[in-house]
This record gives structure tokens, C-alpha cells and sequence, in this order.
């Protein structure tokens, strides 16, 4: 009665991409299983940034990630959703091989990028993670000023020397960041002491400042307002014309407005990857399609 | 509906929580009480301890000085040789002048006791700086000996038989007339700070020992610091998680609680006996501290270090510090604030050491000044037990301002401790 109607409603409002005639095609096609785990849709891409191929995590006898494989492309955003503890954020670290500092963290499987195997052992992690950049939950910013955080890295990696050069590359993180005009005059001051979504676009600048070729982002808007989250993501979008941008998020709206491709994770399979309009429009496995209507998650 | 009532209301949480509210307060009053108590005796112990130090020990900074008229014969004072020039006849000379109806050996002796063996020495000094007072007769003041510091002060009852006491009554008498000419006073006692050790107390001082301290704890930090900090970076940072590490930090823990003596005994058998180096020197005494400390400096590092949050530490990874880097641009100035309080703390414990100073032989009597780490030295509370040991009266006093100026010394330290701490301290 009334109240099915209202449930009916919530379902429907859920789900803003869903069309009349896509709910029609979904209902009328026939998906793959909920048991079968494998993997549906195009994994691989033309010319990816990077590829990886039978990744398995183990987090001592915890097995997070099984047998995954994904290429991400270039100048794309990729998302990456599903429910809590399937393995997203676990995923992503792999890319710069942040699992490196967890000590109980085993992983195996080929990370290719430009060709070389990132875990191979003769690779330097130091250089890789200078290329592939990563943006953290909880916006982090050093107890140094504004102008310290941005030129640690690029200290560090002696990307430039010169005082002109080192105050180009503030400029310009600031400016890509879309933070510049909020702090351009008080570059002294800690860059603790900016609001949330300031310090994560602080972050996104410190990250860029060392000119990385793909960026890594683990939910970076989910301890921000809207607005600021709004910023973010228009600034994600700008990015994506210059580098690949990996985001893990628990919003679906979220990577339904700004990404490219899109992957499901469920309890650390990869269950399904494609275009984000298919996937949300169409998804072609049971278990995204419960998880997109809400069903669970 | 129920066709049985309930007899009373439905209990409420709130009424039961009201009801056992006063028996909570009480408690807690009581509570309050024994540790209001636990304090008012803390604080009373504390004042008992520092009024008897502070008592006994204020008059050791004043030191009782005589005017004595000398004439400075040109027979007894050779202008070509002033270095061997009778200065103590000179002295004894003005002494009878004063008093020209001594007579007797023995008396004579007890006449002469009056000013301090020293007094020659300042004489001495002054006719070198000014040869032409030669042939004069200048009035100078001269440290009186201990026993007429000690009455002149008062500590000694004249109302004592006579035999009870050092201070005779002959000695009395002419400390009157003294007193009577004005020509005896309290001065404020620069001696006791820059002078060493001396068998004399009128001549004692701490100036000895603090700068033995002094080089002890320089040695100390010196060594202490770098090592015990880079310990705890590498066990808290890049060890590995395997037994042997375990053993390793069970140990260190272990060492902060070995008793201090036994670092001495280590020192000697180690340091002295088969590396051969200079017994009773500043060098010796700061490595055997340096072992003292180290598991202070490196627990409470660790403790500093494990407080630093991990979002910082994988920020700076994140943009591609390698883990040395991360550690000593951002975890490290961090941390700082605790790792110089531990290291203060633990070099106000071993500027307070003398246990394991005195196993390796710092319990010398040392009267010069050391000139470097290598000189033999002592410390200042191993100076304190050897003027506790002396029979003189006077020392006792100097003892208690000893004590005073070490007191002294470690409240600073801890303040330095505390200011340290608020200046690098920083939210994030």
C-alpha cells in the first residue's frame, strides 16, 4: 500500500541513471549468476598505462584479493566501487606499492607499467611512487607551511633547484589544484590550518607537484561537504585530460558522475568492468546489478 | 488490556540512578580527601627536607673575613724574590702587634690560628701585583680560619666547657676585641664557588667539582644522544620483527633498571683495566654514564616516536620519500619534543649520579681544576660525600650548600625540560 509505494519510490531515486526503457532491457536480459565469480567484461584496454595480471593479496592468511586482473588506461578516470572490504583500497595500494609498509602484506602477480614489472625486485620503490601519486582518505598535510608541502617532493627528487623554479612549481600546483586563489597570500602559514576540503586539494597539489603520470585517489572526498567534494571532483575531471586517475569511492553517484570506466569489487573478486554507462545503465552480472539498486552494500 | 494491574510503577532507570547518587558523592569525597592528604604529605616531606638542607646550608655563602694591619718589612720581603718572601712572619708579625701580651708557644699558636693558612697566599698575591707597598704598612682582609667562622657565626655556644669545644677562650677573648675594633665581618663567600677541593674549609670550594661535572655530562650527552637516538629510529622504524629484536628490546628494557653501581663496576674492569685509560678522569666517567643512560634516552625515544601519527609518515611515502627521508624530514622533528624531554630527564639522573663515579675512582681528593676530559676530576655529588665524611665543623654547612647548588642545578634542567618541550611542541 502506501508504504510499498514510498520503498518503490526510494528504489527508483537511487538510481538516477536508470531509464525506463534501460530498466526494461535489464529486467528482459539475462545475467550472469550470483555464484560465478568470474570476472565479466573488458578488463583490458589499447595502449594502457598499467596492466595487472593474476594479482592475489594476502594479509597473513587473509586472502583480500584473488586472482585479479585490470589495465588502467591513459588520460581516463577509472572508478572503483563495491561494498566495504571487498578489496578496493587494498587494490590501489598495490599500484605504488604502499602494501610494501604493511608488514603482514603478501603480494604476487605482474604490475606492468611502460613494460617493467613494478614487483620485480630490482625495482625502486622510491621513483615509482614519485610517479604514481596518491591521495589519502583523511586529508594529511605535513605541520609545515602551505609553500614546505608542496616543494618536499619535489625537493627531494631534485626536480628544481633554483628559488624561481621551486616558487613556479607552488604556482602551479596551487593553480592545477584550484587552490591558488584561496591561499596565494598566505603561503607561510600551516597548511594544518586550512579547512577539510582546502587541505585535500592541498594534498592533490602535493601530489602533482612532483609531476606523477597516474594518481591514485582511496575515497578522497568521504570526510568532505558537498561543495568541497563538488570542487574535487570538478578538479578530478580537469586532471583526467593529463593523467590516468584511479578512484576508489563508497559513492556510486559519485563515480557515476566523473569516471570513464568503472569496476565492481566483491569480496575481493573483480565481478565486473566496463564503461560507466554500461555498467550503471546495464551491468551485466547479478551481483552489480543488486549491488547499483541497493539491493545490499 | 491486562486484567492484572502491576502494584507498583514500572521502574524508571532515573529514579534508580537519584537513589544511589549520595552514596556515589560520599565515595568519591573520601576519594578526593586521601589524595588531597597524599599531597599535604608529599609536600610536607619535600619542605621538611629542602628547610633542614636550606638551613644548615645558607651560612656556606658567607665566609668570615679579619682586617689585620701588616707591615710589609723590606727584611722579610725580598723585592727580587718576591715568591720567597716571608708572607706568614709577615702576618704573625701584625697578630703579635695586636696582641702584645701573648707569650707562650702554645699560645702563640692558638694566636695565629685565628686567620686561615691561606692568608699568606693573598699577601702574597697583592705584594706581587703591587711591589712598591713593600716597606708599607697596609691594612688587608684575610679569611678567618674555619673554627672562627664556624663560632663567628654562631653555630657554637660559648656557654659549652671549654673543653668541649675547639674554640678556646683565650680565642673568644681576642675575637671580641675584633669585634669591638670592627675588624671583623661576613662576606659573601667567592671562594666556595671558584676554588676546588682543600683540606681547609675556609679555602673549599665546589668550582672543582662542578666543572668535573660539567665535562662529565658533556661527554655523556655527547655520546648518549646520537646513539641512543639512532637506536630507537632503527628498532622502532626499520627492524625487523623477529626473535632476536625481541631479545634485544627485553634487554634494553632490563638494562633501565640494573642498579647504577654496576655500570661502575663495568667501567673499571673494561674501561680502566683493559683499555688503560686515565683512572678518575671526566672521559672514563662519561662513558660509564653514557651506558647508564642509553635505555632511558632510547625508551622513551621509541615512546616519542610511536606517537608521531602514520598518516604523516605515509604522506611523505606517498609522494615518494624513501623511508630514511620520511623519518628525518617529518617523523623526527615530530617526535622531537619527547626525545629531549627523555634526554634531559636522563641527564639530570646522571648529573646526580655517584655510585658508579665512585667505582672508577672519581672519588679522589682532586684540588686542581681540570684542565680537559683526561685530567682527573670529581663530580659534584661525589664531592657532597666527601665533605659529609669531615670531621670540621665547618664543612658541614658547606656539605648543605653544596647540596643546594646541585639541587639547584637539576631544578634548572628540568625547567630547560619543560621549555624545550612547549617551544617544538605543534598541533596537527
Amino acid at each position: 500500500m502506501n508504504v510499498e509505494q514510498e520503498t518503490g519510490q526510494k528504489e527508483m531515486e537511487l538510481n538516477p541513471a536508470q531509464t525506463k526503457e534501460a530498466m526494461d532491457l535489464q529486467s528482459k536480459t539475462p545475467k550472469v549468476d550470483r555464484e560465478n565469480r568470474e570476472t565479466v567484461g573488458d578488463v583490458r584496454v589499447d595502449d594502457p598505462r598499467m596492466r595487472c595480471t593474476d594479482i592475489n593479496v594476502h594479509y597473513g592468511d587473509k586472502h583480500a584479493i584473488k586472482g585479479l586482473n585490470l589495465d588502467v588506461g591513459k588520460k581516463e578516470i577509472l572508478s572503483m566501487i563495491g561494498p566495504s572490504g571487498c578489496g578496493k583500497s587494498t587494490f590501489l595500494r598495490c599500484l605504488n606499492r604502499m602494501n610494501d609498509t604493511i608488514d603482514s602484506c603478501r603480494v604476487t602477480g605482474t604490475i606492468e607499467m611502460d613494460g617493467v614489472d613494478i614487483n620485480g625486485k630490482s625495482i625502486d620503490v622510491v621513483p615509482l611512487r614519485a610517479s604514481v601519486g596518491m591521495v589519502f582518505q583523511k586529508p594529511n598535510p605535513f605541520p609545515k607551511s602551505i609553500r614546505e608541502n608542496i616543494l618536499f617532493g619535489p625537493r627531494i627528487h631534485g626536480l628544481a633547484t633554483d628559488k624561481d623554479d621551486l616558487e613556479e612549481i607552488v604556482v602551479n600546483s596551487l593553480k592545477k589544484a584550484g587552490l591558488w586563489d584561496e591561499v596565494k597570500d598566505r603561503l607561510d602559514q600551516p597548511g594544518t590550518g586550512l579547512s577539510g576540503g582546502q587541505q585535500q586539494r592541498l594534498c592533490i597539489a602535493r601530489t602533482i607537484a612532483v609531476e606523477p603520470e597516474i594518481i591514485l585517489m582511496d575515497e578522497p572526498c568521504s570526510a568532505l561537504d558537498p561543495i568541497s567534494t563538488a570542487a574535487i571532483e570538478e578538479l578530478m575531471l580537469e586532471l583526467s585530460e593529463s593523467y590516468s586517475i584511479c578512484i576508489v569511492t563508497h559513492s556510486m553517484q559519485q563515480a557515476a558522475r566523473v569516471s570513464n570506466r568503472t569496476a565492481y569489487f566483491h569480496l575481493g573478486d573483480l565481478i565486473e568492468v566496463g564503461t560507466t554507462d554500461q555498467v550503471f545503465n546495464a551491468p551485466l552480472h547479478q551481483l552489480t546489478e543488486d549491488y547499483i539498486t541497493g539491493r545490499f552494500g | 488490556m491486562n486484567n492484572q494491574q502491576a502494584d507498583t510503577a514500572p521502574r524508571r532507570a532515573i529514579d534508580v540512578i537519584n537513589a544511589g547518587m549520595d552514596r556515589r558523592k560520599r565515595s568519591e569525597k573520601r576519594f578526593q580527601l586521601l589524595g588531597k592528604l597524599s599531597i599535604a604529605l608529599a609536600i610536607g616531606f619535600l619542605a621538611m627536607l629542602l628547610g633542614s638542607i636550606v638551613s644548615k646550608g645558607y651560612s656556606a655563602f658567607q665566609q668570615t673575613y679579619v682586617k689585620l694591619d701588616v707591615h710589609l718589612d723590606a727584611a722579610k720581603i725580598d723585592a727580587e724574590n718576591l715568591n720567597k718572601g716571608n708572607y706568614s712572619g709577615v702576618i704573625k708579625e701584625s697578630l703579635r702587634n695586636m696582641f702584645p701580651d701573648v707569650s707562650g708557644r702554645r699560645e702563640k699558636i692558638k694566636l695565629y690560628s685565628l686567620v686561615s693558612q691561606s692568608a699568606a697566599y693573598q699577601l702574597q698575591a697583592k705584594v706581587i701585583e703591587e711591589p712598591g707597598l713593600i716597606g708599607q704598612t697596609i691594612s688587608i682582609w684575610v679569611p678567618a680560619d674555619d673554627e672562627v667562622d664556624v663560632f663567628f657565626k654562631g653555630h657554637i655556644n660559648r656557654d659549652i666547657a671549654e673543653e668541649d669545644r675547639r674554640i678556646k677562650d683565650n680565642q673568644i677573648r681576642w675575637i671580641d676585641h675584633f669585634i669591638e675594633q670592627n675588624r671583623i665581618e661576613k662576606r659573601f663567600n667567592t671562594t666556595f664557588f671558584n676554588a676546588g677541593d682543600s683540606r681547609n674549609p675556609e679555602s673549599a670550594g665546589i668550582w672543582g667539582a662542578v666543572v668535573g661535572s660539567f665535562y662529565t655530562l658533556m661527554v655523556t650527552l655527547l655520546l648518549s644522544f646520537p646513539v641512543g637516538v639512532a637506536s630507537a629510529i632503527y628498532l622502532e622504524e626499520f627492524a625487523p620483527k623477529n626473535k632476536f629484536i625481541d631479545f634485544i628490546e627485553v634487554n634494553i628494557n632490563n638494562l633501565a633498571a640494573v642498579p647504577s653501581i654496576i655500570f661502575g663496576l663495568l667501567g673499571l674492569a673494561i674501561f680502566i683495566n683493559f683499555f688503560g685509560l686515565p683512572r678518575s678522569a671526566s672521559f672514563v666517567g662519561g662513558l660509564v654514564l653514557t651506558l647508564m643512560t642509553l635505555p632511558t634516552i632510547i625508551i622513551s625515544s621509541r615512546a616519542a616516536l610511536k606517537s608521531v601519527p602514520p598518516s604523516i609518515k605515509q604522506a611523505a611515502l606517498g609522494v615518494g620519500a624513501s623511508p630514511m627521508q620520511a623519518i628525518f624530514y617529518h617523523v623526527l622533528p615530530l617526535a622531537m619534543p619527547g626525545i629531549l624531554t627523555g634526554t634531559i630527564l636522563g641527564m639530570a639522573q646522571a648529573l646526580g649520579e655517584s655510585a658508579p663515579l665512585l667505582m672508577i675512582g672519581m672519588v679522589a681528593f682532586i684540588v686542581d681544576i681540570p684542565a680537559g676530559i683526561f685530567d682527573p676530576s670529581t663530580v659534584l655529588p661525589v664531592q657532597i660525600f666527601l665533605w659529609a665524611d669531615s670531621p670540621e665543623r665547618a664543612f658541614l654547612e658547606r656539605t648543605s650548600g653544596a647540596i643546594m647548588v646541585l639541587l639547584g642545578f637539576l631544578v634548572l634542567m628540568n625547567m630547560v625540560a619543560v621549555i624545550l618541550r612547549k617551544q617544538f611542541e605543534r598541533r596537527w
